[in-house]
């Protein structure tokens, strides 16, 4: 007991000299020594990042770079109420393409155009166009992309040769939904799709279908337009191709679901993201590494259908060490990093869909030969200030970047779960969806 | 957060079952009430810490629920008066989120108590392996509720490589998508196997603390073991049963683990513990979760205090305790 006791006073004296001491080198940071904290979502990438953070370190004397690690939804509660309370708390943050714009508006991250434009070492101009559109607001960029992603079809090349069938390099749905259905078996599904619900889950893929078809979440005044001929349409085509020809239990399926089957030879195709494929060609985890195929997301009325994605580095408009951070921003989206990561990590492991450059590296090239010329040929075509038919009020492609749509998107998932399992029509789920998304529409009028 | 507070109910429910005997009759002379003020001031810094723990947070609820108070707009904090709470009873989702509570917690519990009866009766004979068979049948009582939903999920359910799946399937009987087709079956049978374990524990401890030489008696007196277990073992045992449906119903109202990690809410699986995160942590609204939060407490409180004592009474004889 006494012993315990005596281990607690000296534990808290620890902690209250590292308090004191840490308030020493925050004072510091005046004069030289600079020390960024960096909150970032636990993913691998990131990971990669923080191995890496010493040679920026030996680069940059005087600054270093402490990483602090967090789940998706205690970043944004910390980052917001930071920002909100002007704590400063955080140099650098990790935020979704999703957020980037509504951020930026509200002032809360720093506008990065001019330190970027001014570097003619960084090149900010080889950053993929539609992604930079993406985060950007009124011509002022706010965040830079770490890395990024387009949705593509995969396709199992040797099932596809058995039946005798060819996949043109851009299908329509129409001819997806043939093929799945002539490949779909007691055994394997004709192709896996996202079900389970969420607006970063099912509806990822499924509002790239309902552009496509015509249909979008809302018209140029904000109003909902869930219920429409068009978006009725693409669910009803998503939920009878699930019925028809998608995987057993579609409810609980979503990227990392989909992936398994696909990797253990149980499914013909699945249409999801792009960085899919690096995973699905690495032979120590996939039984089908070097037999599958890679194309553009089927179409129907538009000319490309593929959505965008990127995980953002960007500075809050309340970090003290601004100018530092910024460096460090710049220095972790540039071209040296991906040969850094290259050449310490191995080639597989670049962060993608962030530069054209990426591209043409030899080595990356060679590493990622199955999958990279598809990925940017489609991140380059597609177009997230109108991926469907009609203008749109918002930019973003499976999204729409208003601080509701992740309520919103969830709740309508849920709805067409339903439908998916058959308790309800798709019409009755729009119809009660069409309401959920017009309260929210309603707040941005 | 905040919401979350259990709610504050419990010790005063348990009361009955828990504290054996009467309050102190009130001290007359001097030492007997210095004595007492002694007893008093040693409960007061527990008293002190539960009520900090507890009720403040609760207070707090109460006052965000007076708020409009989106995560993603900081700057549009205001007081709302109880347009929250106006959403709540006129906005669709209450009456069938307490539906999907009761049908889930109930059935949970009752299924989790008639299998945890039938554990206890086997394991309170003696046997060769008695210590180990206990130690298993308790294994998913301790196993983390996260972790159970995901066991559940990939190993037990999945519809390609699933046991359970597996096992109709080598009885003639076609595969079942059961998060897409049956979700709440799927909810309150990962339940159920979760708090078998415990209903079952209590309910042992009830048989051992039979007296044998009731027992003995009553088969003297020629009671066969259906008459000797309706008439003496069911009696003795209601107290056990009591107290076993109300805290495994406590527990159940706030199961959330299986419904985030397997059906997301559909299907009427959307309970209020799950509907209160949603708000929170999807809606980002803290205002609404908070009086989703305040209702579902006020809820609690009244079926711990009545549904719970009126469906007791169906047990005592004449109503007497």
């Amino acid at each position: 007991m006494l012993v315990k006791k005596r281990a607690l006073a000296v534990g808290a004296g620890l902690i209250i000299s590292a308090v004191a001491l840490s308030g020493c080198s925050g004072a510091g940071t005046s004069s030289k020594n600079v020390t960024l904290t960096l909150a970032t979502v636990n993913n691998p990438q990131m990971k990669d990042m923080e191995e890496l953070k010493g040679t920026f370190e030996k680069d940059n004397p005087g600054i270093k770079v402490n990483f602090v690690q967090m789940e998706e939804g205690d970043l944004r509660a910390a980052v917001t109420a930071d920002v909100a309370s002007g704590a400063g708390q955080y140099d650098v943050v990790t935020v979704g393409a999703y957020e980037v714009p509504q951020w930026g508006a509200q002032g809360w991250l720093k506008d990065l155009t001019p330190s970027l434009k001014d570097d003619k070492a960084y090149d900010v101009d080889d950053i993929l166009p539609p992604v930079r559109t993406a985060l950007s607001v009124d011509g002022k960029q706010y965040a830079v992309p770490f890395y990024g992603e387009s949705s593509i079809l995969m396709y199992n090349k040797e099932m596809f040769a058995a039946a005798g069938l060819t996949m043109p390099n851009e299908p329509t749905w129409q001819e997806v939904a043939g093929f799945a259905k002539k490949l779909n078996t007691a055994e394997t599904a004709g192709i896996c799709l996202r079900g389970k619900p969420g607006w970063g889950d099912l509806f990822a893929p499924l509002t790239t279908v309902v552009q496509t078809f015509g249909g979008t979440w809302y018209d140029e005044n904000w109003d909902a337009q869930v219920d429409s001929p068009e978006f009725t349409e693409a669910v009803n085509f998503y939920v009878d191709l699930l019925k028809d020809a998608g995987e057993k239990d579609p409810v609980s399926n979503s990227f990392t679901e989909c992936l398994n089957q696909l990797s253990a030879g149980k499914v013909a195709m699945w249409y999801d993201a792009s960085v899919a494929a690096s995973i699905l060609e690495d032979p120590t985890s996939s039984k089908v590494a070097g037999k599958m195929g890679y194309v553009h997301a089927p179409v129907n009325k538009t000319e490309e259908s593929g959505w965008l994605w990127s995980w953002n580095l960007a500075v809050p408009a309340t970090s003290k060490n601004a100018d530092a951070a910024t460096t460090f921003v710049k220095w972790a989206t540039s071209k040296k990093y991906q040969r850094l990561v290259g050449e310490t990590l191995g080639w597989t492991r670049v962060p993608p869909g962030a530069r054209t450059s990426t591209y043409s590296i030899p080595e990356y090239k060679e590493a990622a030969a199955a999958f990279a010329p598809i990925t940017l040929e489609v991140m380059n075509a597609v177009n997230p200030k109108q991926p469907g038919l009609n203008p749109q009020p918002w930019v973003g492609i499976q999204y729409v970047t208003i601080p509701e749509f992740q309520d919103v998107g969830n709740q309508v998932a849920q709805l067409v779960a339903d439908a998916i399992a058959g308790r309800s029509s798709v019409e009755d789920a729009l119809a009660k969806g069409q309401k959920i998304a017009q309260a929210a529409g309603d707040k941005q009028k | 957060m905040t919401t979350l507070t259990p709610p504050p109910t419990m010790p005063t429910a348990a009361t009955p079952a828990a504290t054996g005997g009467r309050p102190a009759t009130r001290p007359r002379n001097a030492p007997q009430r210095k004595k007492a003020r002694q007893a008093r001031a040693l409960v007061l810094p527990a008293l002190i810490f539960s009520v900090v723990m507890t009720q403040i947070p609760f207070l707090t609820t109460i006052y965000f629920s007076t708020l409009q108070w989106n995560q993603l707009r900081p700057d549009e904090i205001a007081f709302n008066w109880f347009k929250n709470y106006a959403v709540v009873f006129t906005g669709p989702d209450f009456l069938p989120s307490l539906m999907s509570t009761v049908i889930i917690t109930g059935s949970s519990v009752v299924l989790s108590l008639l299998l945890g009866l039938f554990f206890a009766i086997l394991l309170d004979r003696k046997f060769v392996g008695q210590g180990l068979a206990r130690t298993l049948m308790i294994t998913p009582f301790l196993v983390m509720p996260a972790a159970a939903a995901l066991i559940w999920k990939w190993s037990m359910l999945d519809v390609n490589v699933g046991m359970v799946n597996w096992a109709l399937n080598t009885v003639g009987l076609p595969s079942v998508a059961w998060n897409t087709d049956l979700p709440i079956v799927t909810i309150i049978m990962l339940l159920t196997w979760q708090y078998t374990p415990f209903m079952m524990l209590i309910l042992l401890a009830g048989l051992q603390s039979q007296s044998r030489e009731v027992l003995e008696a009553a088969s003297v007196d020629g009671a066969g073991p259906w008459r000797t277990f309706q008439w003496m073992t069911l009696p003795h045992l209601r107290q056990y049963i009591e107290i076993a449906t109300l805290l495994g119903s406590i527990m159940l109202l706030q199961a959330f683990d299986p419904i985030a990690i397997m059906t997301k809410g559909t299907g009427g699986t959307k309970t209020l513990s799950y509907l209160l995160y949603e708000r929170a942590f999807i809606g980002l609204d803290v205002g609404q979760a908070a009086a989703f939060g305040v209702v579902t407490v006020v809820v609690t409180i009244a079926v711990a205090t009545f549904a719970l004592r009126t469906l007791f009474k169906v047990f005592i004889n004449g109503g007497e305790r």
